[in-house]
């Protein structure tokens, strides 16, 4: 398969879009949490319960349509390959709890892959719905859409004192879980972001690094998160996270611009050293790929770098996970294996630019 | 405070339990608790590092004290959901339901767990879903007529509040009616 053909099939339709403060923001997702009425949850249900909601989805939601998220389709995990299971992951499409030997476990997915309706995940459904950039007004208001839509059919569990209810309790309430991803190189960089995270904390919302282990944000990639779901409403969830957000976006513009004022030939000298790396290794870890596309973007950011697209970055740190790698070579690999494939596709990828 | 049994060691488990009607204060360090049966093996496996079961753990050996008809071990074990068939027991291992029921099920020990969760609060205030809510939506919508209506008179907008007035009459019907149809 050609770089070009694989990468039209790794990269969700939405993310080749930019969106409002896509220099910083990745992507908006707002995820509902729902549960049957009628079903025992999946923490505890076995068999035919969780039967009857897969089936039950995949009859009244195969094939389709809500507004411009069309052509839903029902995908069952029992049905894809180990690999194929990962893409899906990598591609946040599923969480890695779907695919740890769920039964009847399955995800509904719209042709441009906005939408991701997981079904028998911890709760019965776990609706996403993604944008790019900095949209979570927009996301809220399409998410609850979807979510009408949804119960035009389906008999919620929903108590008026709890409100939905959820098999954790960390999701009554709304069962709402809004979220930004976003790039924060120069509060990474000033160590700023560390000094931040307690009073984000203390204002009920989550900073966490992704892709990387534990805390540590591989890529200075971070998703910011509400952790209450219970006694506030949807709209003051999300304006609570925006204004944080907000925040952030001119925290980081700010220290952009201080790294530029006060050393701009490190910071030159830094961005192009990875675009070397980028460009001619052979043999590369996650990590150090993680590390110097962050370094890419910036560059790009900042316009030291022309004529690459911003969107390399999220690109590649999806393309260069296991998984897709993986699936490109078209078979198993070892992790070294993997870090010389890593190695290859990103120099392929930087060449294809060249090429255009 | 000590543990009022060995007199060694600091107290954390307090309850206040009521017997025939008496009211008696129980102030023990752990390993007299759990002696005494008041926390039972299961709950001592917890993961400290599971910050949900940690959670349960607290809501039982918390300072925060409960109060607790007859033998709290006791209740604990005949608690189970209707609904699934998960005990309480269970439900604290886990940290997880098993269906809609549970809610209902261990709803009197709920709010000490969902306070710590969701930063003291215990009910909903946002979304209702259209079917499932039942008229609820159209019960919130008078309500919030009713504070509008208060806040005109105070301000002595009269016009404005009879109008106001009458829209809550509209509704009020509206409600009549639903509830009248489902007999
Ligand atoms: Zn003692
Ligand atoms: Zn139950």
């Amino acid at each position: 398969m050609s770089l070009e053909k694989f990468m039209n099939e790794a990269i969700s339709p939405w993310m080749r879009h930019d969106g409002p403060d896509s220099d910083i923001v990745l992507s908006s997702r707002i995820r509902l949490a729902r549960n049957f009425s009628s079903q025992p949850f999946p923490t505890v249900a076995r068999g035919e319960p969780l039967e009857e909601v897969l089936s039950f989805m995949d009859e009244h939601f195969t094939d389709s349509s809500f507004r411009e998220y069309e052509g839903l389709q029902l995908v069952k995990m029992d049905d894809l390959q180990p690999i194929e299971k990962r893409v899906l992951v990598e591609k946040h499409l599923v969480s890695p709890h779907l695919i740890e030997d769920r039964e009847n476990a399955a995800t509904i997915i719209s042709e441009n892959e906005q939408v991701s309706i997981m079904v028998n995940e911890e709760d019965h459904l776990r609706i996403q719905l993604y944008f790019p950039g900095f949209q979570l007004d927009k996301a809220l208001e399409q998410a609850s859409q979807l979510d009408d839509w949804l119960e035009e059919k389906i008999d919620y569990a929903f108590d008026e004192e709890r409100g939905y209810l959820t098999a954790c309790p960390t999701n009554v309430g709304t069962g709402m879980r809004a979220s930004v991803m976003m790039h924060l190189p120069a509060l990474a960089l000033t160590k700023q972001i560390n000094r931040m995270t307690p009073a984000i904390n203390q204002l009920g919302l989550v900073v966490r690094g992704i892709y990387g282990e534990g805390s540590e944000a591989v890529g200075n990639l971070f998703q910011i998160s509400n952790q209450i779901t219970l006694g506030k409403s949807e709209e003051d969830i999300v304006e609570d996270l925006h204004s944080v957000v907000q925040q952030l976006i001119e925290q980081e513009r700010k220290a952009r611009q201080t790294l530029m004022n006060r050393s701009p030939v490190q910071l030159e000298d830094r961005i192009y050293r990875s675009y070397g790396t980028l460009r001619h290794s052979r043999v590369i870890t996650s990590k150090e790929a993680a590390g110097c596309l962050s370094d890419l973007r910036l560059g790009i950011d900042l316009d030291f770098l022309k004529d690459i697209p911003r969107t390399i970055l999220n690109e590649l740190m999806v393309l260069t996970q296991p998984g897709f790698l993986q699936q490109y070579a078209g078979e198993s690999l070892d992790p070294e294996d993997r870090d010389i494939k890593r190695a290859t596709l990103i120099r392929e990828r930087i060449n294809l630019e060249d090429d255009n | 405070m000590q543990c009022q049994r060995c007199e060694k060691y600091p107290a954390t488990v307090h309850l206040t339990q009521v017997i025939n009607g008496e009211k008696n204060e129980v102030h023990l360090c752990d390993s007299c608790a759990k002696e005494q049966g008041y926390m039972n093996q299961e709950e001592e496996k917890f993961s400290l590092n599971d910050l949900l079961s940690g959670l349960f753990h607290m809501e039982g050996s918390g300072s925060a004290g409960k109060l607790f008809q007859g033998n709290k071990q006791q209740q604990k074990e005949s608690l189970q959901c209707s609904g699934c068939g998960l005990t309480y027991q269970e439900f604290t291992k886990a940290g997880k339901f098993g269906c809609a029921t549970c809610y209902e099920t261990f709803n009197e020990r709920l709010d000490p767990i969902l306070k710590r969760v969701h930063s003291g609060n215990t009910t909903h205030h946002g979304k209702v879903p259209k079917r499932a809510g039942g008229d609820l939506n159209l019960r919130r919508d008078i309500e919030k007529h009713r504070e509008k209506l208060h806040q005109l008179i105070n301000q002595e907008e009269f016009e404005e509040a009879a109008k106001v007035r009458d829209e809550i009459r509209t509704l009020e019907e509206e409600l009549n009616q639903d509830k009248g149809g489902d007999s």
